[in-house]
């Protein structure tokens, strides 16, 4: 079959994402590769929670005074929205809509750049207090945890750059229609673990 | 490379398909709304436990914290992710497995630092 066959939305399959056999392979094989992102952010996280708030004797900083919750909280909500609006271009790409999924992409990384600003601007922000990398066991395990997440963000703002850009031409076939539904899996990952950055990092950190 | 019957969906089944993928849009609305309204109680919470309120104690907020967190986490994989959706059997199983290795990961290395 010719990959690059147009469709018109009647014929567009209803699960375009598994319609072909190199798709049914990338979706059982990203989702396998989320599987290990989870275990992957399991020891970072397992390292922060043993290592948090540990450090030297003098100790300067800790969870309680160095974390702000305005700024966490809008790097939520901007990444929470991310999400949704990459759920409106897989609805889009689902009705064989090319330009209003595209659009939504371009929010959806819009919203991510926005997030990752933030937390350039937080990280630079403690790095001037002298809460560096390698001030304290706590601050190792924070911005290596944290830090990962924040390159994961990265990463898939390149993708969903170059993914926006190679195919604003081709218009919308059966050969990306799975690359554009496994960017969209790996940006809710990336969601998926912020929902525990927040939670565990910033609000349990700020309880104590 | 296997072949794909192309199939053209007559007026009738083309609506339903279209009427059901609205259906579909407006539960992933609502889940999003429920989201962001468990992100604004748990931020809530915090802000009540820092100002002393009554009730807020550190063992009352950081369960309830780690409720939400686990319920948005689902709604995340079921919905956004369409894990609810048929065909999804091997993506179950990955995602279970990594969740038990990480729930063990983190456990051991919690325990290690609570019995030294």
């Amino acid at each position: 079959m010719d990959l690059n066959k147009k469709f018109t939305p009647e014929t567009w399959p209803e699960n375009p994402e598994t319609a072909t056999f190199e798709a049914k392979n990338k979706f059982v094989g990203f989702w396998l590769f989320l599987g290990g992102e989870t275990v992957l952010f399991a020891t970072l996280f397992a390292t922060y929670l043993a290592l948090k708030n540990k450090g030297p004797a003098d100790l300067a900083f800790s969870t309680q005074e160095l974390f702000e919750l305005p700024l966490v909280f809008v790097m939520t909500m901007l990444l929470l929205t991310s999400s949704l609006t990459s759920v409106y271009a897989m609805y889009h790409m689902r009705n064989y809509d090319f330009k209003k999924m595209q659009l939504w992409l371009g929010i959806t990384a819009l919203l991510g750049l926005g997030f990752l600003m933030l937390e350039v601007y937080e990280f630079v922000h403690y790095t001037k207090l002298g809460f560096t990398f390698d001030n304290s066991a706590f601050s190792s395990a924070f911005y290596t945890l944290v830090g990962t997440h924040g390159f994961h963000v990265a990463i898939g703002l390149v993708w969903i750059t170059l993914l926006i850009f190679r195919n604003s031409k081709r218009g919308l076939n059966l050969y990306n229609a799975s690359k554009y539904y496994t960017f969209s899996l790996y940006w809710h990952f990336i969601d998926v673990v912020w929902v525990f950055i927040f939670t565990v990092v910033y609000l349990m950190g700020v309880v104590g | 490379m296997t072949e794909l019957d192309i199939y053209a969906k007559t007026p009738g089944e083309y609506d339903l398909v279209r009427r059901r993928g609205r259906k579909e849009m407006r539960a992933q609305v609502i889940m999003f709304s429920l989201m962001i309204f468990l992100t604004l109680i748990s931020f809530t919470m915090v802000i009540a436990f820092e100002q002393n309120v009554l009730g807020f104690t550190k063992y009352m907020v950081i369960p309830i914290l780690m409720l939400f967190a686990a319920v948005q986490v689902g709604l995340q994989l079921f919905y956004f992710m369409h894990m609810k959706e048929k065909g999804h059997g091997t993506p179950l199983m990955f995602m279970f497995t990594g969740a038990l290795l990480a729930f063990l990961t983190v456990l051991t290395f919690v325990t290690i630092v609570w019995w030294n």
